[in-house]
């Protein structure tokens, strides 16, 4: 009952206010700005050469308003925008219309979530393993060639990463597909081939994650174990003789992975973003390359659509990760 | 003077100061700059690198070694505004949190963790998509200030903490100094090395959303900045035709400019944290 009350319930009240928050922030931003989406597209559609005279245009711009939920006063707007999230409707896509803009959301969300997801869990297992090690024998040579890549990818933004690992292993040495998810026309089975092309799409953009994930948790695990080496159990199980290899498993990395868990609760959001710039690079079919659509058309729906549920996306795997730490802490459990 | 001849006995810290200056050199270079980086055909279009264009030229026939000279000076400005801006925020934030403590505390952390957990880049881009042509380098640089101080403030908030409990702050207390001038007069020497380390930080971040930005065509592509630079690029294509010199001079110059500063901001703060400092001295 005390865990409940002490880890459980603020866990669960922080996730809803952040939520509220990431939310009402994607539903004020658009009307805080002088720019109105309804002028916007009856301008684009004036601009494809289409004649319309003012009756025409008055009622397009009332159903416009309908459609993109503009209705009534700010507040009326703002209930329904919650309403219309509740049931998972964004309205229809104005880039693809009539699709619905949930159906091309949970057409790309699959891509997303197995990229971020492999990717995620691997470099922060990779990354806490080496860094832990390299914390652990700080001054062996192997170590310091890992610290000096990490000193150069690690400031990199994800963009500039992707590009270069773009240039150089699909236009240079061309051995991976400039881009895509999939050989086109082709459909996706369980055969070991098609899993192999999947593979095949997905190395480049799970390679730039992984080399920016794996290098940053990587630096991060290295200071804390650098000073959790100098705590005294650590002294004792020297001087009681248990192997290095046993002390730096087991009794330093997995104590400076606990600090760990917390810091990817805190970066996923980071993580989710640098997500989407990597598929946009390699045109991989998830939720960035669906955005960058967006923006690209002025899909005003399409957009709101996806910043609502990228904020739902993020926030409650945060509330996932910080639910599972009390597995690997036994103090969060009998406290 | 000091300071800066300890710190360049660090070898990263020499090799992030020297490729600044060279970049800052760049940038002021674009003040004598022969071209107006915002006309096209003032030059032969696609010249290979070769006298006078030692950089050679883009397909809209701009000169690209003047036009990165531009580049580099225009992201710089705009992550200065943004990391200034965001110190304004993260200072008073994590003072105020710091010092008051209690509720107030709770509050501004709490809303600093939901920036930090937020995907701000959606709500960036959702912010910029709609102001997308109104948007300037100063109003970009203000925009981005606002949303980077989450992390900052909590570091700076967490150094609050400690010199709160110091005796000195009690002393001060007692001898009847007002809030103000203990947090100005007695705090703020301890603080500017923590604030110029973020500062550092915190422009990288900035010119990373800059190039973000501008690659998906959601800033003013008419300013050159390195995003713009690279946007141009790899719209016409600039790699497929084979013009290696158009694309790979803003993608090199912005790999060095972020390693240049993450290894300032690395070195600076190792330097300003005394156990290391000590560590570093005792290897050389």
């Amino acid at each position: 009952m005390n865990f409940v009350k002490k880890y459980l319930l603020p866990r669960l009240i922080t996730y809803f206010l952040v939520f509220f928050i990431g939310i009402t922030m994607v539903f004020f931003i658009p009307r805080l700005l002088p720019t109105d989406p309804v002028q916007r597209t009856v301008t684009r559609v004036r601009a494809m050469g289409a004649y319309l005279d003012p009756e025409a245009t008055e009622k397009m711009m009332e159903s416009l308003e309908d459609l993109y939920g503009l209705k009534g006063s700010v507040w009326e707007q703002y209930v329904n925008f919650w309403k219309r999230f509740v049931k998972g409707d964004f309205g229809p896509s104005l880039f693809q219309f009539p699709t619905p803009v949930t159906t091309l959301i949970m057409q790309s969300l699959p891509w997303t979530v197995g990229l971020l997801l492999t990717t995620t869990i691997l470099s922060w297992l990779l990354g806490n393993i080496l860094g832990g090690f390299a914390g652990y024998f700080s001054n062996s040579r192997g170590f310091k060639i890992l610290d000096f890549f990490s000193m150069i990818i690690r400031p990199m933004p994800y963009y500039i990463l992707s590009l270069i690992l773009l240039i150089v292993f699909a236009y240079l040495i061309p051995i991976f597909p400039l881009g895509g998810g999939f050989s086109i026309g082709s459909e996706i089975t369980f055969s070991l081939e098609s899993i192999l092309t999947l593979l095949k799409y997905a190395f480049l953009p799970a390679l730039s994650l992984l080399l920016i994930g794996v290098f940053t948790w990587y630096q991060a695990t290295k200071l804390v174990v650098q000073s959790v080496k100098s705590e005294d159990y650590v002294k004792y199980a020297e001087l009681g003789g248990v192997k290095p290899q046993k002390i730096a498993m087991k009794y330093v990395i997995r104590n400076a992975m606990l600090p760990q868990i917390t810091g990817l609760a805190l970066s996923l959001g980071q993580i989710f973003s640098g997500a989407l710039i990597t598929e946009m690079v390699f045109t991989y079919p998830g939720l960035g390359t669906l955005l960058y659509n967006a923006i690209f058309t002025g899909d005003y729906n399409l957009l709101m659509g996806i910043s609502s549920i990228s904020i739902f996306v993020v926030t409650t795997s945060i509330l996932v990760v910080d639910l599972l730490y009390p597995l690997f802490d036994p103090r969060v459990r009998y406290k | 003077m000091k300071t800066l001849r300890d710190l360049l006995r660090d070898k990263r810290f020499a090799f992030g100061f020297t490729v600044a200056i060279i970049l800052v050199i760049l940038s002021l270079l674009s003040f004598v700059s022969p071209y107006d980086p915002t006309r096209w055909n003032v030059v032969p279009r696609d010249l290979s690198p070769q006298w006078p264009h030692i950089l050679g030229t883009n397909s809209m026939g701009q000169d690209v070694f003047w036009l990165l000279c531009f580049a580099v000076r225009n992201s710089l400005i705009l992550s200065l505004i943004a990391a200034l801006m965001s110190r304004i925020i993260a200072v008073i934030v994590g003072m105020v949190a710091g010092y008051r403590g209690g509720t107030v505390d709770r509050v501004l952390m709490f809303f600093s963790d939901s920036f930090l957990v937020l995907p701000l880049l959606i709500i960036i881009i959702l912010f910029a998509s709609m102001a997308r042509s109104r948007l300037t380098l100063t109003g970009l640089g203000l925009l981005l200030g606002i949303f980077g101080w989450a992390w900052d403030a909590r570091v700076i908030r967490s150094q609050v903490l400690s010199l709160r409990e110091r005796d000195f702050t009690y002393t001060a207390i007692l001898s009847g100094s007002k809030t103000g001038s203990i947090i100005f007069k007695e705090y703020m020497p301890f603080l500017i090395p923590l604030i110029f380390a973020t500062l550092i930080g915190n422009m990288s971040w900035a010119i990373g959303m800059e190039v973000t930005l501008a690659i998906l065509g959601v800033f003013n592509l008419e300013i050159p900045t390195l995003g713009t630079m690279l946007k141009w690029a790899t719209d016409y294509q600039a790699l497929l035709l084979g013009f290696w010199w158009w694309i790979l001079t803003p993608v090199i110059a912005s790999i060095l400019l972020f390693i240049s500063l993450y290894l300032l901001s690395v070195s600076i703060s190792e330097y300003l944290d005394p156990r290391m400092r000590i560590q570093r001295i005792g290897r050389a």
